[in-house]
This record gives structure tokens, sequence and C-alpha cells, in this order.
């Protein structure tokens, strides 16, 4: 068995490697070719483990693989944790991945029109390097999720923000795209700052790396304080779950570190399907479910938690009412639902925020799909504005676009309704302080998604063509590489929901995420649960299915029925328009305070510091100090066979006078 | 009386003998056979070596020769370290003439010195094999007759080499001595006598770790390093830089620590000495130097600071350190020497570092490989070199030696400066002339095999270390 | 009756010689062989006093080898001087510093 979990994730890194290295030698078709086929043998080995593990009940798998060194105790090592929930997690990702690969077939096949004109630097073999960078992200994900330790965790993590990083700004020559990216990386590294302080904090006061270690552990730390600041206490687990929360903030976009992820939409659309819908950003949720043990000891940090989700939930929801780049507006839907999963995992419902991540991995993927589909055949005009109608052109696209926008939504027996409202019901159920609030803003969460999605729905398939002329003669069904990931995802999108029974409400997860008996809020919503069917019903009594109907009505009347509606209400309420325009104003804040304040301070640090102390005094001077010696000293070396052989007479008498006549003394 | 732990030795004599013979019957252009031959020793040698690295420990010949798994994995080492060496001295040895029998059977002789070297329980047989060793190398610097850089580099080597040799057969008789014995086990029980011997034995272990401190260059007894690494012809120093290391730190474990463990405190303080010693004059120095060739004479100068400081640590886990850092040091070596090879054309001998300048522009794929091995020289991570280094330092400390580990920090950074300059000059300057790189695919095959071994080896440091450390235990 | 400590003197003193012959000799290359030869002699004479006092017949086996590789450093050595010479015209000790620093 070990060799086959070895083989899920190396397969796709030497479909990576090969596609990365020769690239030119094997050309387009061979490399989607080596990268599909390492992805896909990773994907039915994923099932065949799902099936092993999680079917047929085989014992779940923790052990290294390989010791790469141990210092001073502290071993760094490769190993596999693979329980319920990493089966769960890499079939997602394999089968997202291998989806996306498939697609991108179609949707890089021109890739040379998106170099701007001036600059095709990275044209020629740009085909092979985004496959080799996908297949990589895969490989690296796979590496974060099935780890057994935090070393390797902290290594998926870092590579999976590399590839990231790499990918926002594929094409490398547009200034927005290096300009996001670069944005990504800064805002990543506030997190991982935070997560790698969690990780320091972990090995200082459990001594070691492994999870199952440091969760056997973990129950004796409570109470133990540390002092942060002099005079302050605080709880050692407090400290350590926040500071990891800090990194899945920055990888899962949580507010106030989410202003990277509507940015990186400047990369390729198969990669926001993959990366930043479908799976990185993801990565932080599955953190946290992981580390189910050690939250679950501190209330502090679940409230923490559950606060920072339901802010994301809602406030990043109204900013998508306002974009009108389909894939921004698609970008601000995955924030607000990372925020409801965020808060799944505040008030301890881990199973339903890992059963609303899986369900919003197949439906995100396939709306951005599907709106990349669109930009395709718009020939890359990414404005909704000029959309319009395109339900005749692209009825693939209509279709299976419309499945991921009911599924997003939360419509009856659609996959995202069955994650959504297990959420909302464990919000509702849960006695942590706060959650009374949380509870109302989630729920209005919920209408505001309606709004959003059909609002996008409506201005990209119905009403009139606005798109010029010479687009519309060309507006067609994009090709098959794309249409079929299409539909392969629509259908996990309707059908993954009727697995709420074992997953949430069954023992799927029973001794792989911890909950306390007193935050178990998902039992005591499993005690009414009789059946898919019966869910929907008793839903009925509740709110929330209401306001998603409110919200689809209120897009239909407000951009099909009476547009008009649209323009009086941005001209009356201007001030809240502009303040959803400008995004809170968070990337001016951070531009003004973060970024300039730190530029002020490098300056004065480079002028003084650096310039005048460090490379003028330090090294400078010691450089020209050894470099000086050095010339000075090699002069001993004078050449002459006499001088060596002193040399070797000298070092032989002062080793006979040092110890034979000072042992003697002594 | 069983040969059988003898093969390696018996074959390897054997072979060089026919090729000493076949060499003289043939003509120039068939001259390539004999180097097939010597490599085909070489490889068939190493697999009788490393198949025998699971047998018990056997002490034949009177008493005179051990075979144990240490000897088995050193073996091994220097015997693939040598297939490496001569796979890269061919086309510099056809292109200026000197294609000849005789290098490679010097070579094979070098190498069979070092085999009895490794296995030595004798004084009497560390003292041949060192002899077989440094006589072929002798005679190997002095190789190319008509450069009269080589004969004065290879008079020098001869007349110090024999000084050396004259101080460790002192104190050698001395050892005699005072414990009546030539054999390895009885001198160490000897000492293990309370007695009043404490004297002559330190006045003895000081002649014999001068013997052993000019094998490995170590300051004071480094001068020779740099000007035979500079004056012999590239393959040679290639070879000198490399096997004999490991030679060395045989040498250093079956009289250090097998016969004369007993004195541990006293021959701890002086390899202290002389690790400070070489890891300062080393890194300092090498800062200085324009020639290549001289740069990676101080810097293995500086190296073999780091594999005493293992060795001086005492420990298993420091000689395991201290072995890690020899095999892997020689494989370093080769490919660092080795790119001077690649480099060189007839009648360009590509020693100075200016010749690296603008190699990325030339051909990238090899300016990367050198990338690698400056890293791993200077030891930075993933590389084999940081791996070797972190070993050492932490078997150093472990023995509370806090203070040594800092010095040789501190110096190896000072050190990472000259060879991170190579790799300036590789990939931010332009290249001087622009001849086009000229290579042979053997050199192709073996320089990237090198390199990549490095890195490899770096990543999965582990089998190699478990190796180290099960032929200790 | 000489006592074992009178031969090591005399070895001694012969190493010594030796010794000096090879830093002190700045002019002929040949004289710097005939001083490792004492030294080897030097040597020589330690072995067989220990051997003879310890009444152990090893010692005066290593002479033996000693003495053989002796003969053949000499060969060696002489091989390096004719080469030398023929490269440089001269075998002055002074002479052989082309390479330093």
């Amino acid at each position: 068995m070990e060799n086959i979990y070895l083989a899920i994730p190396l397969a796709p890194l030497l479909g990576a490697i090969i596609a990365g290295l020769f690239g030119r030698q094997i050309g387009r078709a061979g490399a989607h070719t080596v990268t599909i086929l390492g992805v896909g043998i990773s994907f039915v080995l994923s099932l065949f483990v799902l099936k092993r593990i999680a079917i047929d009940g085989g014992e779940p798998f923790n052990g290294s693989v390989y010791t790469w060194l141990i210092s001073d105790g502290l071993k760094f090592e490769i190993g596999f944790l693979i329980d319920n929930l990493t089966a769960l997690m890499i079939t997602v990702v394999t089968f997202v991945s291998l989806m996306v690969h498939i697609y991108t077939i179609g949707y890089m096949a021109d890739d040379d029109h998106n170099w701007p004109s001036h600059s095709k630097a990275g044209a020629p073999s740009s085909y092979q390097r985004f496959f080799s960078f996908i297949a990589l992200f895969t490989f690296s994900m796979l590496m974060l999720v099935m780890s057994n330790n935090f070393l390797q965790l902290f290594f998926g993590w870092e590579a999976v923000g590399l590839v990231s990083y790499l990918l926002i700004g594929f094409w490398y020559t547009r200034p927005t795209a290096i300009y996001a990216n670069l944005k990504a990386f800064l805002v990543n590294r506030v997190g991982d700052f935070g997560f790698l302080l969690g990780i320091g904090a972990i090995y200082a006061f459990f001594n070691s790396m492994d999870y199952a270690t440091v969760f056997a552990a973990a129950p004796a730390m409570v109470g133990t304080t540390i002092e942060v600041f002099a005079g302050t206490e605080w709880q050692l687990l407090t400290v350590i779950c926040i500071f990891l929360f800090i990194g899945a903030m920055g990888k899962s976009a949580q507010v106030p570190l989410h202003v990277w992820l509507p940015d990186s939409m400047e990369g390729p659309t198969p990669i926001s399907a993959l990366i930043h819908a479908a799976t990185m950003v993801t990565a932080g949720i599955f953190m946290v479910a992981r580390m189910s043990p050690l939250f679950e000891l501190s209330t502090t940090a679940l409230v923490f938690v559950m606060v920072i989700g339901a802010i994301t939930a809602l406030f990043m929801g109204f900013l998508g009412i306002v974009q009108n780049d389909i894939k921004r507006v698609v970008a601000y839907s995955t924030l607000s639902q990372l925020g409801y999963m965020t808060v799944a995992l505040g008030v301890s419902a881990y199973a339903a925020g890992i059963f609303h991540l899986m369900t919003h991995a197949f439906f995100k993927a396939l709306l951005f799909l599907g709106a990349g589909s669109v930009i395709i055949a718009m020939h890359h005009d990414q404005d909704i504005r000029n959309m319009g109608g395109l339900r005749r052109y692209m009825p693939i696209t209509w279709i299976t676009s419309l499945v991921g926008s009911l599924a997003l939504i939360g419509t009856p027996f659609f996959a995202g309704f069955y994650s959504k409202d297990t959420i909302i019901e464990a919000v509702h159920h849960s006695q942590l302080p706060g959650a009374g609030l949380v509870y109302w803003m989630v729920l209005a969460g919920v209408f505001v998604t309606a709004l959003y999605s059909f609002r996008m729905y409506f201005l990209v398939f119905h009403g009139t063509p606005r798109m010029d002329d010479h687009i519309r003669e060309h507006l067609r069904e994009t090709p098959w590489v794309v249409t079929v990931p299409l539909i392969l995802l629509a259908i996990p999108s309707v059908l993954s929901g009727y697995l709420i029974d074992p997953v949430v409400f069954g023992d799927y997860f029973a001794g792989v995420l911890h909950v306390d008996p007193a935050n178990d809020v998902l039992t005591g919503i499993g005690e009414h649960y009789h059946g898919p069917v019966s869910f929907v019903l008793h839903a009925l009594g509740g709110p929330a299915i209401y306001l998603a109907i409110a919200g689809v009505v209120t897009a239909w009347y407000v951009y099909m029925k009476n547009p008009a509606i649209a323009g009086d209400v941005q001209q009356r309420f201007r001030g809240i328009y502009k303040l959803l325009v400008n995004k809170y104003y968070a990337d001016d804040f951070n531009d003004a305070v973060f970024a300039g304040g730190a530029r002020g301070v490098g300056r004065l640090l480079w002028r003084i510091g650096d310039v005048l102390i460090i490379d003028g005094l330090v090294v400078n001077g010691s450089a020209r100090v050894v470099g000086w010696v050095a010339s000075v000293v090699r002069h001993v070396q004078t050449g002459y066979l006499y001088h060596y052989a002193f040399s070797m007479i000298i070092g032989l008498l002062l080793l006979l006078f040092w110890f034979v006549y000072m042992g003697a003394g002594a | 009386m069983t040969f059988a732990p003898l093969a390696t030795e018996i074959f390897l004599l054997s072979m060089a003998c026919i090729i000493l013979i076949v060499d003289v019957f043939l003509r120039d252009e068939r001259r390539v056979l004999s180097y097939a031959l010597a490599q085909l020793t070489l490889l068939a040698g190493a697999l009788i070596s490393w198949s025998m690295l699971g047998n018990e420990t056997q002490v034949v010949l009177h008493g005179t020769f051990v075979s144990d798994p240490m000897a088995a994995l050193l073996k091994t080492s220097i015997l693939l370290v040598t297939v490496g060496v001569f796979m890269y001295s061919r086309s510099y040895l056809v292109e200026r003439d000197i294609f000849r029998g005789e290098f490679y059977v010097l070579g094979l002789f070098a190498v069979l010195g070092m085999l009895v070297l490794v296995s030595a329980h004798s004084l009497l047989t560390i003292y041949l094999g060192l002899e077989l060793l440094s006589l072929s190398l002798y005679a190997l610097v002095a190789f190319q007759r008509d450069s009269a850089a080589a004969s004065e580099a290879a008079m020098k080597y001869f007349v110090l080499g024999a000084l050396a040799s004259g101080m460790l057969l002192y104190g050698i008789s001395m050892l005699y001595g005072a414990t009546g014995s030539l054999d390895i086990g009885e001198v160490a029980e000897a000492i293990a006598l309370p007695g009043e011997q404490g004297i002559i034995l330190v006045f003895a272990l000081c002649f014999i770790v001068v013997g052993l401190a000019f094998k490995f260059g170590a300051v004071p007894f480094h001068m020779w390093v740099p000007d035979v690494y500079h004056g012999a012809p590239t393959p040679v120093t290639l070879f000198i830089g490399s096997a004999p290391k490991i030679a060395a730190f045989a040498m250093a474990m079956r009289l250090l620590t097998e016969a004369l463990g007993g004195l541990y405190g006293s021959w701890q303080d002086m390899l202290t000495i002389l690790a400070v010693l070489s890891l300062v004059i080393g890194n300092v120095i090498a800062i200085a130097q324009t020639n290549i060739k001289r740069m990676l004479a101080y810097s293995t100068i500086a190296h073999v600071g780091f594999l005493l400081l293992g060795l001086l640590a005492g420990t298993t886990e420091g000689f395991s350190a201290s072995m890690f850092y020899a095999i892997t040091y020689a494989l370093m070596a080769i490919g660092g020497f080795g790119m001077v090879i690649l480099l060189s054309r007839a009648g360009f001998e590509a020693d100075r570092l200016d010749d690296f300048k603008g190699l990325n522009d030339r051909s990238p794929w090899f300016a990367f490989m050198m990338l690698i091995l400056m890293l791993s020289m200077a030891g930075v991570p993933p590389t084999v070199g940081f791996y070797a280094k972190l070993a050492v330092l932490q078997a150093v400390i472990h023995v509370d030696m806090v203070w040594l580990a800092v010095v040789a920090v501190f110096f190896s950074i000072i050190g990472a400066f000259y060879y991170i300059r190579i790799v300036k000059l590789m990939y931010f300057d332009a290249p001087e002339g622009d001849a086009p790189l000229a290579v042979s695919p053997d050199m192709q095959i073996a320089m990237s095999l090198n390199g990549l071994a490095v890195l490899t080896l770096g990543i999965f440091p582990g089998g190699l270390m478990a190796v180290c450390n099960a032929v200790l235990s | 009756m000489i006592a074992l400590s009178d031969y090591l003197i005399l070895g001694a003193i012969l190493f010594g010689l030796s010794v000096a012959g090879i830093f002190l000799n700045r002019k002929n290359v040949i004289i710097l062989l005939m001083a490792i030869e004492l030294m080897l002699l030097a040597v020589n004479m330690n072995f067989i006093a220990f051997s003879y006092f310890l009444g152990d017949i090893a010692g005066q086996v290593f002479v033996f080898f000693i003495l053989t590789v002796a003969a053949a450093e000499a060969a060696i050595g002489l091989a390096i001087l004719v080469v030398l010479f023929r490269n440089r015209q001269t075998i002055n000790v002074d002479d052989l510093d082309t390479m330093k620093g």
C-alpha cells in the first residue's frame, strides 16, 4: 500500500518534471499527455484508496516514508496520514485537477492571443509551462493533504503558494498580472508568518512535529499559559490555534487577508478554477479541520474563527453584486463561500465545513470553467455588461452554469443546498458566544449569494445580446475538451449533496475529526435528520430557502424586468456603491499604510542601516579586511621547498613541546 | 588460511600487472583498450568489495590485514571515485598526447595502495600501503614530462612526502618500542595497560599525527597541497584531491582510534589545533587566489578541517559523520576539478578563475552543474555539502565543543565567498573568448551524473548516512 | 655495554641531522635525497635497537621493508630529478619557486 500512497503524489510530479524540463522536445501534445496521464493515474489510485479506506473500512495508514534528516532529536520526515479525511481530499483534488487538465487543452489552445502584442516573451512554450505548473500544483496539494506532520504540511503549504504565485503571473509581460502575483505573494507571507509561528510554538512546547504525538499531548497542555508580552498571560493552545488560523486566513483568503484572491483572477481561468476556487484556497479549511483536536481545546480560538468567517461570508458577498468582470463575480462568491466553511469550523461543525468544501469544489470549479467557456467564446472579453443572450449560442455552457448557480445559492436537491443548510443549522444550534449574531449574518449571506449569482447568470445568458457584431458572428459552443469537463463537473454538483448522510451525520469522520461533546452541534441536527427529502421539507420551515428565492427574484426583477432600477439604486445609494466598488477601501488602506509605511521604514533602514553600517562597515569593511589578510598571509607560501619543510618541522616541534614537555610538566 | 578477504586487492594487483603487459603490445591508436580494462577492473573491484559489506570482521595474514564492513565501504567508494577520475581524464590525456598506459597502471597501483591502507591491521601494512600510494602519486604528478610546473610540483611533493613519511616512521618506531608490537590490536592492548610509557607514547603520537596531517593536508603540514594541485596535470590533481582523502580517513581511523584509542585525550587536542588552523588558513587564503586549482587546493584544506572535526569528536556519530564527509567531499572534488578539465582543451588549461566567466552563456547545463558543486562545497542546502557539514557540526556539539562549531561555521561563511564568486563569474560576467565548448559524450555523462549525484545525495542523504553508521557500529 | 638509550640517541641525532639537511640546504636537490635516505636509516637504527632489546623479530622485518621501499623511493626521486633537470636545466632548490602564494 505504501507504494500506492507514494505513487499518488509522485505521478503528477513526474508529469510536471517531464513537461517542464523537456517541454520543447515533447511538444504541446506530449506535454498535456504526460501531465494528464500523471494526474489520471493519481485520480484512479485515489479512488482505490477511497474505496479501501472509506468504503471497505480499511485501517488508516500513518507512517513515515522517508526520513530526510534528524537534527538534535527533531525528525524531518516525509510521512503520510491516510484516513477518511485524506481519502476524501485526494479524491476531490485529483478529480477537479483532472477535469481542469482536460479543459486546459481547449482553453490554452490559442494562448498566443493572451500575450500582449508588444511582447510575446513566454508564448513559444507557454502551453507546456502551464501544464507543468498545474501538475506541479497537484503534487504539492497532495503532499499537503497527505502529510502526517507539520513540516511536510508547511512544505506543501508553501509549494502550493509558490505555484499559485507562478500561475497568477503566468502572463508575465502584463503589468497587472505581475502586480497581482506580487500582492498574493506578500499577503500570503503575512499568513505564513503566523502559520510558522504556530508551528514553531508547537515544536517548542510539544517537542514534536508529528500530528499524532501533538494531538495526544494537547489535552495535557490545557491550562498552560505563556507570556507573549510581559505581564499578560495567554492560554498556550489559544495562541497556537490563532497563529495557525492566521495561516489559514492567508491561504483561504479570510478578511482581512482576502485582498489577494480577487486579483488572482489575472491568471488563466483554469487555474482560477483549480487553485483559487476548488483546492488551494480550501487548504486553510482542511488544515483547521485536521487540527480539530487542538482547536476544540480553545473556545476563544473557535469564536475568533467563527467571527472572521461570518464577516467574510457576508461582506465579500456584497462586493460580488457590483462587479462587472465575470471572473471577479465568481471570485467574490468564492470568498463568501470560504467564509461559510470557516464559520462551520468555528462552530465545531468540521464535518459540515469539509462537506461544503467538497460540494463547493465541484460547483465552483464548474462555475469557473463555465465562465472560462464564455470567455473563450467572447474572445477573452470578460465584462458581463458586454454579454447577454448567450444561452442560444452555447447551450451546454448555459445549462451547466445554471446547474452550478443553483447549487451555489442552495436550491433544494442540489449539492450546495445540503452543505450550506447544514452550516446554517449548525450555527443556529451553536452555544458559542456571538453565534446569534453570526446566524443572522450567514442568513443574510444567502440572499446576497442568490442575488449576485443570478445577476451574473441573467446578464450573461439571458436578455438581449450586447456584444459587438464581430464577436456575435463568431459565437459558438466551445469544443468538447471544454464542455466534457463541464458536464462531468455538473454531475457531482448535483449528486454529491446526497453524501450528507454518511459524511455529516454518519460516522465517516469518526476518529478523524475531534469534536468536544459540549460543542457538538451536528449530532443535535442529526437527530432530526431522516433522509435527504425530509431535510428539504425541514428546510421549508426555515428562512434560508425563502431568502434564496427572494434573491433570485430580486435579481430577475432588477436586471431583467426593470433594468432602470439598477441605475436608480446606484444613484440613490452612491455612498454605499462607491464603498463597494472600492472594495471597502481595503486595498487603498493596505497600499497607504502597510505598503507605504513599510517602504518608508525600509528606505530609512536602507539609508542608515544598510548603506552606512552594514554595507559600509560590516560587509564591505569585513570583506576588505579578510581580503587584505588573505593577500598578506598568502605570502607565507613562498614557493621555497625549505620553507615548506621548515613549517612542517615547526609544527612538529610545537606539538612535541606542547604535549610532551607541557604534558610531562603538568 | 583463506585469501577470500583479500579478493579485491589480489584482483586489482593481477589486473594492474596484466594491463602493464597488455599495454606494451598496444599501438597508440588502440591505447583505449588499456583505459577500458582499467575501468573494468575498478568497476569489478568495486563490486567485489561491495559484496563484502555484510561480512564479519576477519583478521588474516598473521594479523596484518583486516577485512571489516568499514573497509568494504571505503574501498567501494575509493574504487568508484577513481572510475570517475579516469572518466574525466581520458579526453584530457588524449588531447595532450599523453594518453599512455602508465597513467592507468600507476593509478591502479595507487588505488591498490589505498586499499591496503584501508585494510591495514599492522603498522607495517599501514606503512606499505601509504608508500605504495605515495610513490605512485609522485610519479603521476611528474607524468607530463615536458611540463616544468609538473616536475617542480613533483619534486616538492616528493621531498615533503618523504619527510612526512620519515616522521611517521619515526613515530611508528617509538610506538613499537613502547608497546613491543606492530599489530594494531596488540598495540591497543599494551596502551590500555597502566604503565610508565605515557611520555614516550605521546612522543610517538606527535610524529604519527604529523604523518597523518601531511596526508590530509592539514595546516601547518599543508604547504605541498596548493603547489602540487597547481602544478600537476589536472587529471592527476583530480585524483590526488579525491580518493586519497578517503584513504587518509581510513588511516586515521586505524591509527588513532584502533591503535591509539587509549590516548584519545591527547590526539583530540592535537586534531583540534590542526582543524582550527586548517579552517582559518584554508578559507582565508583561498579568497586571494586567482587560479582555480589553487583555490580548490585551499578549499580542500578547509574541508579537511571539517573532516578532522568529526574525527576529534571521538564518538561513533563523529566518525560516521567524518566518513560521510570524506566520501561526499571526494564526489564534490572530482566534480570541481572535472569542470576544469571540461573547459580546457589542448594548449589551454582553463585553470584561471576568469576562464569561468560567462559559462552560463556558453553552456547553461554545465554552469548549473558547477553551481550545484560550488553550493555543495560552500555547504548550502539542499546539496550534500550542507548535510555533511551539519552532521559533523552536530557530532562536535554533542561532545560539548560548541565553540569549535562556531569557529567552523564562521570560517565556512567566509569561505562561501570564494565559491559564490565562481557562481557570479559564471552567471553575471560576459565570456572572455567565444570558443565553443567541445565536450566528449563520456565527459558530459560523467559531469551530469556527478552534479546530480551531489544534488540527489543532498535531498536524500539518509541512505548513505545509514550505511556509514552501520559499518561503524 | 651499550644501553638502548644510546642507540635511541644516535637515532635521534641522525634524524635531526637529516631534517636539518632538508631545510638548511638551499643548493642541490640531490642533497635532499641523501638527507631523506639518512632519515630512513635513523628510523632503521631505532627499529633494530628496539627489536634487539625487546627480543622481538618483527622490528627487523620492518627494517627490511623500509630498505626496499627506500630503494624504490630513491629511484622515483632520481627519476623526478632527471625530468626536472630536463625541463629547467637546474636542480637548485632555490630555483624551485615558480609556484607560490
